[in-house]
């Protein structure tokens, strides 16, 4: 056994998890994590921009472009605002599924069916129905066939208990191609490019194009964050998302909650469809959605399920987009470098989870204290 | 000093966060002795163990075997300094036979020959008494085998210190004298063997030392034949505690719950419960003793609802109604002489005469729904499910044996867990958190629940916490059946006895007690009959007050189990 001794050391660091966090110390790892996330950024400016080569102070410009990107102009700040809280809504149409452990991956496609539903309707009735009752046929239709888009899986979920994530998945790309079906239909000349539509456009309040639909994600925020903490059914979706045996238990039907979540789900989705519909696009491009469906799972993720910190994920994830436009714009650079910026903040801010639910020791920090308690005797 | 020491612990000490496991712990184990830990839940005895065995790093302190210091970073470094450990939860290959699984992992020189294996296996079995085949595949043993497999394992490996985690919980009486025989062997071929139990009687009979661990800390080590019971009770819990359960004698017992023919195939279409039948009465506490797995969680399961049911009748006697008199099920002359006998009252509960009344005024009376009497309703529960069954006013609770599985949320605070039955009650689509909040509260203070909050997730509280907020919310339903699955298990002394107490008070108020336990003293000294099941089939219900502990463990093991007959 003796021969062994020499090699035997203790563990550089060994991990234990964390009981809880102080929300104070959270907030801080965060901080940190984005401040090294910016640092990093940095020394790939550094490595790979030309212009911040030759003359280093130009970092100064390139962690302002973060700022410039959605402040610098009220036309930019407004289309922060927009773009935001078109993110936000998708994101909380995704939460109640979410809250329930039903992994959505299909809020690209079930907002892309709204704006097509909205469009469609937009398309056949514009101009031959009053301005009002088309807005409101139009809403309708982007509320159905969002819902029918997320009830399809919670179905089949529930009676032969598909796998949810692919499932929804794979409804993106039905959706896609039922976008394409129809651009062929609608648009004779097969440049499947669907020109605006006259009809159907929501009102400008007091001159503002965007101002209605943020006041509309506002109120959805409030509402959702209501429904999903003070409701029966909020309460319901919360038991069956912890443990369904439970639910079962105390008589909750499973089938009926996730069926009944996912159509909400789906709304919402064709909600957030309507509003690019007839508040932004007047078309539908295979693109309407633009893979917010996918970058809202994360502004999900990152808020904790919680409508009120999504606004602040929402928010972060686009003004990092933004700044990393304005970089590709102020350094002449290719919309590739943005990109990688964006993806090393994300993977700080994602990456500190892990110190805020783990904890390190390191080795020798205990033999110091050891040594502390002897010294105390 | 005659004996030599195996194993030397010096200063150990771990931390979990902010909890001290262990708090400079000092231990001694000799050669050929069998020494006993002694300790609450969450008192350190596991931590303690992992770090000998290479699961956890400690802290801080020194190791020493055999007069050598040395470091445990791995299983496979505890394995080279000859310490083994059997856990609590057996990691067997289903497929494989004992012998492939016990050489699994195990470097040797040469060519694998599983005849030499067997051959090998064999005669460690043979040398320590234990009964084994080692071409058996373990699919096809029983706890008590899967457990020999698992000790003869670390044999094989060379251990001389051998831990075992609580290796009598899952065993019968008969089964745990056979145990405590070959470790017995094994002692007097100079292995040392740690043994963690909670359970006294066990550590009085087979331990040669116990050493007592409180609260992470080491109080003492003593020699069994100088201490007793009462004496390891006060060192484990630090105060002195009663260790008697009052049982009354049931009064007014009336049949509650009458189950007829149970069978029930689980998903693989196995019979998990074979034509099980009984009554239970109210005011009496029934015990369930049986192994782990015999049928005991499904048979409760069936009863609230949560189980489809092949055949059989659950039949619910709610206790005395009032319902009005009608001439249906009543001739007028039946009518006449019970209300002379005082059987009617009406909505005030002031008893009805008919005294001096015509029959035509008499017949006006009743027809007009206002003279009531008292009945039994009789409801059959079978393929209801649980939200049915407290709609037809069944007040039935259950105690699940997954708490935070299945009776409460873990990441729900004590309010919002209090409402798990409740909260569909009131008008709205919207929660009203005020009662659930002041039950919490009455319950936090009442039970003496310690929690930082009541909205604290109950995930983070103590296993005894998280049980007395379940069995407070279960019991704050007044319930007329109450179903209890291994309520005690997991809880530290004082904890049990608060439980015991509790159901002991529902049956005082004339609850129909179902109590599923695994410490046979207790269900003796708790219930006022035992029924035992084996295998999904009841083997035999007896007086408590009369059945001893080796009439139970005959019961609990006298069929053969069925997947042989299939095979």
């Amino acid at each position: 056994m003796s021969q062994h001794h020499a090699e035997n050391k203790e563990p550089l660091v060994h991990l234990s998890k964390r009981p809880a966090i102080h929300p104070v110390k959270g907030a801080l790892i965060r901080l940190i994590a984005i401040l090294l996330g910016l640092v990093v950024c940095g020394l790939v400016a550094f490595l790979l921009i030309e212009k911040v080569r030759e003359k280093p102070e130009k970092i100064w410009d390139f962690y302002n472009a973060f700022i410039k990107g959605s402040f610098s102009t009220p036309r930019k700040f407004w289309k922060f605002l927009r773009s935001t809280a078109i993110l936000l809504g998708i994101a909380l149409a995704l939460t109640p599924a979410f809250r329930m452990r039903f992994w959505n991956t299909g809020a690209e496609g079930q907002t892309l069916v709204g704006v097509l539903g909205a469009i469609a309707v937009d398309f056949y009735l514009g101009g031959k129905i009053p301005e009002l009752l088309l807005l409101i046929l139009m809403l309708l239709a982007a509320l159905l066939c969002g819902a029918v888009w997320g009830v399809i899986p919670a179905l089949c979920k529930a009676k032969w208990n598909t796998n949810e994530t692919l499932f929804t998945l794979m409804m993106n790309y039905v959706a896609t191609f039922l976008v394409s079906y129809f651009l062929v239909i609608w648009v004779p000349n097969g440049s499947s490019s669907l020109p605006k539509m006259k009809f159907g456009k929501l009102p400008a309040i007091g001159g503002n194009d965007y101002l209605l639909i943020i006041l509309v994600i506002l109120a959805l925020t409030i509402a959702l964050y209501i429904y999903l903490n003070y409701s029966k059914h909020g309460y319901e979706i919360n038991v069956v998302g912890e443990s369904v045996r439970t639910a079962q238990y105390v008589g909750i039907s499973v089938p009926k909650v996730i069926i009944r979540t996912m159509i909400l789900s789906g709304m919402l989705c064709g909600l957030v469809g309507y509003l690019i519909a007839a508040g932004l696009d007047q078309t539908v491009t295979t693109n309407s959605v633009g893979g917010q469906g996918f970058t809202a799972i994360m502004v999900s993720w990152l808020g904790k399920f919680n409508p009120l910190f999504m606004i602040l994920t929402s928010g972060l994830i686009q003004l990092l987009n933004q700044g990393a436009a304005q970089i590709s714009q102020d350094f002449n650079v290719s919309g590739a470098l943005p990109a990688v910026v964006t993806g090393i903040i994300l993977f700080f801010i994602i990456g500190c989870e892990f110190f805020i639910n783990y904890e390190l020791h390191f080795r020798g920090r205990h033999a110091r204290g050891k040594a502390a308690k002897e010294g105390v005797k | 000093m005659e004996k030599e020491l195996a194993l030397q612990m010096r200063g150990i000490t771990k931390r979990f966060g902010s909890v001290v496991a262990n708090d400079h712990v000092d231990l001694d184990v000799y050669q050929g002795e069998i020494l006993a830990i002694l300790g609450e839940n969450g008192c350190g005895k596991t931590t303690l163990m992992n770090m000998i065995s290479g699961i956890y790093f400690p802290d801080e302190g020194q190791i020493f075997v055999d007069g050598q210091e040395v470091v445990i970073r791995s299983p496979k470094d505890a394995f080279r300094h000859g310490i083994g450990m059997i856990h609590q939860h057996f990691k067997l290959v289903d497929l494989f036979t004992a012998a492939e699984n016990i050489v699994l992992g195990v470097e040797e020189e040469g060519r694998y020959n599983l005849k030499t294996v067997n051959e090998k296996v064999g005669a460690l079995a043979n040398k320590y008494g234990f009964h084994l085949d080692p071409q058996k595949k373990i699919y096809d043993m029983s706890v008590s085998e899967k457990q020999t497999v698992e000790i003869i394992k670390v044999l094989y490996r060379g251990a001389d210190i051998l831990i075992l985690d609580e290796p009598t919980a899952v065993l019968t009486p008969q089964e745990i004298s056979r145990l405590f025989d070959v470790l017995r062997r094994m002692k007097a071929d100079g292995k040392s063997i740690i043994i963690i139990t909670h359970k006294l009687n066990e550590v009085l009979e087979v331990s040669d030392r116990v050493a007592i661990l409180r609260k992470g800390e080491h109080i003492a080590t003593v020699n069994t034949r100088d201490t007793n019971e009462a004496q390891l009770t006060e060192m484990m819990v630090g105060k002195k505690v009663s260790l008697n359960i009052d049982r009354t004698e049931p009064k007014d017992a009336a049949p509650r719950l009458m189950v007829k023919g149970l069978n029930l195939d689980n998903s693989e279409g196995l019979h998990v419960l074979k034509d099980v039948s009984f009554t239970a009465y109210g005011g009496e506490i029934l015990g369930i003793a049986g192994i782990a797995g015999s049928g005991q969680r499904e048979l409760l399961e069936s009863i609230a609802g949560l189980q489809p049911l092949k055949s059989g009748e659950i039949i619910f006697r709610n206790p005395k109604k009032d319902r009005p008199v009608t001439f249906f099920h009543k001739s007028m002359k039946r009518v006449k002489e019970l209300g002379a006998q005082g059987a009617f009252h009406d909505q005030d509960m002031r008893p009805v005469s008919f005294d001096g009344m015509s029959t035509a005024a008499i017949r006006r009376w009743v027809e007009s729904g206002d003279v009531l009497f008292k009945e039994d309703e009789i409801i059959n529960l079978r393929n209801k499910t649980p939200l049915e069954i407290r709609e037809l006013g069944v007040r039935l609770s259950f105690v699940p044996e997954d708490r935070l599985g299945m009776g409460l949320v873990g990441s729900m605070g004590i309010t919002d867990n209090m409402m798990l039955r409740s909260y569909r009650k009131g008008p709205g689509g919207f929660l009203d958190r005020k009662k659930p909040r002041a039950l919490a509260d009455e319950i936090i203070h009442d039970l003496e629940v310690v929690t930082p909050g009541v909205n604290t997730p109950v995930r983070r509280l103590s296993g005894g916490n998280v049980q007395k907020v379940l069995v407070g919310r279960e019991i704050a339903f007044a319930p007329k059946v109450l179903m209890a699955a291994y309520p005690v298990r997991g809880l530290d002394i004082n904890s049990s006895y608060t439980i015991y107490h509790l159901l002991n008070k529902q049956k005082e108020n004339g609850v129909a007690v179902i109590f599923v336990g695994e410490d046979l003293d207790v269900l003796l000294e708790l219930c006022d009959r035992i029924l035992v099941i084996n295998s999904g089939a009841v083997t035999g219900i007896v007086d408590a007050r009369a059945a001893t502990k080796e009439e139970i463990g005959l019961l609990m093991t006298k069929t053969e189990p069925i997947r042989k007959e299939d095979a």
